[in-house]
């Protein structure tokens, strides 16, 4: 069995980046930093993320909030993935990772760790947390890069 | 009762989810429907469908019979003193909406008060908060006792030469305490103050008698009592329906109107009724309320009541749950499995085939008092069985390991 497979090697992941999320606990009076809050009717998860970019690159990524398992460890995954790449690495990765959620193709290499929430589709309730720290840097990637095209 | 067999008429039951025989504990927010119920939509929808109060034919007239049915087994089924007093809605919410807004807001000023609680479901708070600000009236919440439970002692403490209206759940959605309502309508009318009823909870479970309780009010849904979604209650007093306002206007609701925009309304329950109402949801909630009346509605309270129980009893022998409120009779059971969020919980049970359900339960003012946001809530009907607690107990006791959902 390839490593990636190994179901006990996966939980443990994510239990591991439940009990002990990366990146965890906002930066508090730093204007550098984008923010959204990512709450939902349906989904009683309620989180803070944070985005600072320079240039063209992930300086680093935040978050807070009370949230499920499958999030935390979703968003804290995702944080450690993503700090250091540039939009389009990190682009990319988003890609990957919400094919792999909706069940298309996708390359696992570079999902690392977040190659473990690769089975959200047998609990398809669970989708919307196991994406909402994705959606949410997606949004603040955005939110960026906007305003340095306004900047322009 | 023998259960097995009520089991068998209802084809949701027989379903399964996540490869395995559903068991559905989440019947507070909706409920499954039996075949005389399902029928009896399928015949209104391939034998005699025709618009109600509106043609001058055969199938026209039947309509008008079965909805006007419909309406006779309401007025019978809470005990209300005329026909007149019911009034089909789309439901609870809507309910509510059409008292807060027709009624309420032209009878209530400055300063005067409401008294809700925070275990309100948000259908039962949210409208008040409008009304205040367009009236200027205020909002007092009535405190829980240590038990989370309103007791009548509260409700006196709470009232004021200001109180106007008291709204209330006469089961949470949440605790699933009862609400002593008729004791709380005698002090309320000493005081000339109206009394509304939100039996969403109550209605489909226990026996209700609303020239006994003497409420001013009362408003429940068909979905949680076996009918179809879309459809609901409202029933008012004679003098006070006759006082509200419709909330919304269109055909069938006037008797004439001319181009100066004047209006002369019919009379209630029509003045309510505007456009084409959810026909065949009426017509299915007849049916339901046939099928509760033939097993009766004492007979289902008491298997409620043994099966809460049962399941207490059970779920209190595992060290590794958090029971919100064990001692209430019926209602939900609200709890967690220590250590487990809410959430991950419900998903452990949805790969087990148990529906339940997770979150705030649109009560989302009650977190203060449970010192918890979320919480588990399973909720019976009585088509549950003993047999369907002892595998939801099995599954309780797998609470550490929630991630088998995903990898079991």
């Amino acid at each position: 069995m390839r490593f990636l497979d190994d179901p006990m090697f996966l939980r443990d992941i994510i239990m591991d980046h439940y009990e002990s999320p990366r990146n965890h606990k906002l930066v508090q009076g730093d204007s550098t930093y984008y923010q959204i809050n990512m709450d939902s009717a349906t989904c009683i998860d309620n989180i803070d993320v944070q985005l600072k970019m320079e240039e063209d690159v992930i300086k680093d990524i935040r978050f807070d909030g009370e949230a499920c398992a499958i999030s935390t460890a979703s968003t804290s995954i995702m944080s450690e993935l993503l700090k250091g790449k540039s939009v389009k690495e990190a682009k990319a990765i988003i890609d990957n990772y919400l094919n792999m959620i909706y069940e298309k193709e996708y390359n696992p290499d570079i999902l690392q760790e977040a190659i473990a929430f690769k089975n959200t589709h047998k609990q398809a309730n669970r989708i919307k947390c196991a994406t909402l720290g994705w959606i949410a840097v997606t949004k603040l990637i955005e939110q960026a890069k906007g305003e340095v095209n306004n900047h322009d | 009762m023998d259960i097995s067999k009520l089991h068998q008429d209802f084809p949701m039951l027989q379903q399964q989810m996540q490869g395995q025989s559903l068991i559905y504990f989440d019947n507070s927010a909706t409920t499954f429907k039996p075949k005389s119920v399902i029928e009896a939509i399928t015949k209104y929808l391939t034998d005699y469908t025709a618009n109600a109060s509106r043609g001058d034919y055969d199938l026209s007239y039947r309509v008008d019979q079965e909805y006007e049915g419909a309406r006779e087994k309401v007025r019978t089924f809470i005990n209300a003193a005329k026909n007149e007093e019911i009034v089909f809605t789309y439901g609870t919410t809507d309910g509510l909406n059409i008292i807060a807004f027709g009624y309420a807001l032209q009878h209530l000023k400055q300063g005067d008060e409401i008294l809700i609680s925070v275990e309100e479901h948000a259908s039962n708070t949210l409208p008040w908060f409008e009304i205040v600000k367009e009236t200027g009236a205020i909002i007092k919440y009535i405190p829980l006792d240590r038990n989370g439970r309103i007791t009548l002692e509260n409700v006196q403490k709470t009232i004021s030469d200001k109180t106007k209206i008291i709204s209330l759940a006469e089961i949470s959605n949440v605790l699933g305490y009862q609400v002593p309502i008729k004791e709380i309508t005698k002090l309320a009318h000493l005081y000339d103050i109206k009394v509304i009823v939100d039996g969403a909870q109550s209605v489909p479970h226990k026996k209700t008698d609303v020239i006994d309780s003497d409420v001013d009010f009362l408003v429940f849904s068909g979905h949680k009592m076996c009918g179809p979604t879309g459809v609901g209650v409202l029933y008012g007093k004679y003098h006070l329906l006759a006082e509200t306002n419709p909330t919304r206007f269109g055909g069938g609701s006037n008797a004439r109107y001319q181009q100066n925009g004047k209006v002369i309304l019919k009379e209630t329950p029509s003045k309510f009724e505007a456009g084409t109402m959810n026909i065949e949801g009426i017509i299915g909630l007849g049916a339901a309320i046939d099928y509760l009346s033939e097993i009766g509605m004492d007979t289902i309270y008491q298997h409620e009541v043994d099966l809460r129980s049962y399941c207490v009893k059970k779920m209190q022998e595992l060290d590794n749950l958090t029971i919100y409120n064990a001692d209430s009779e019926i209602g939900p059971i609200s709890f967690n499995i220590k250590n487990v969020f809410s959430q991950d919980a419900a998903s452990l049970f949805n790969s087990h085939g148990i529906a339940v359900r997770a979150g705030q339960h649109c009560a989302k003012i009650l977190d203060n008092y449970l010192e918890v946001t979320t919480t588990i809530r399973a909720s019976f009907y009585f088509y549950n069985t003993e047999a369907e607690i002892d595998k939801f107990i099995e599954v309780c006791k797998k609470g550490e390991n929630f991630l088998d959902a995903f990898f079991g």
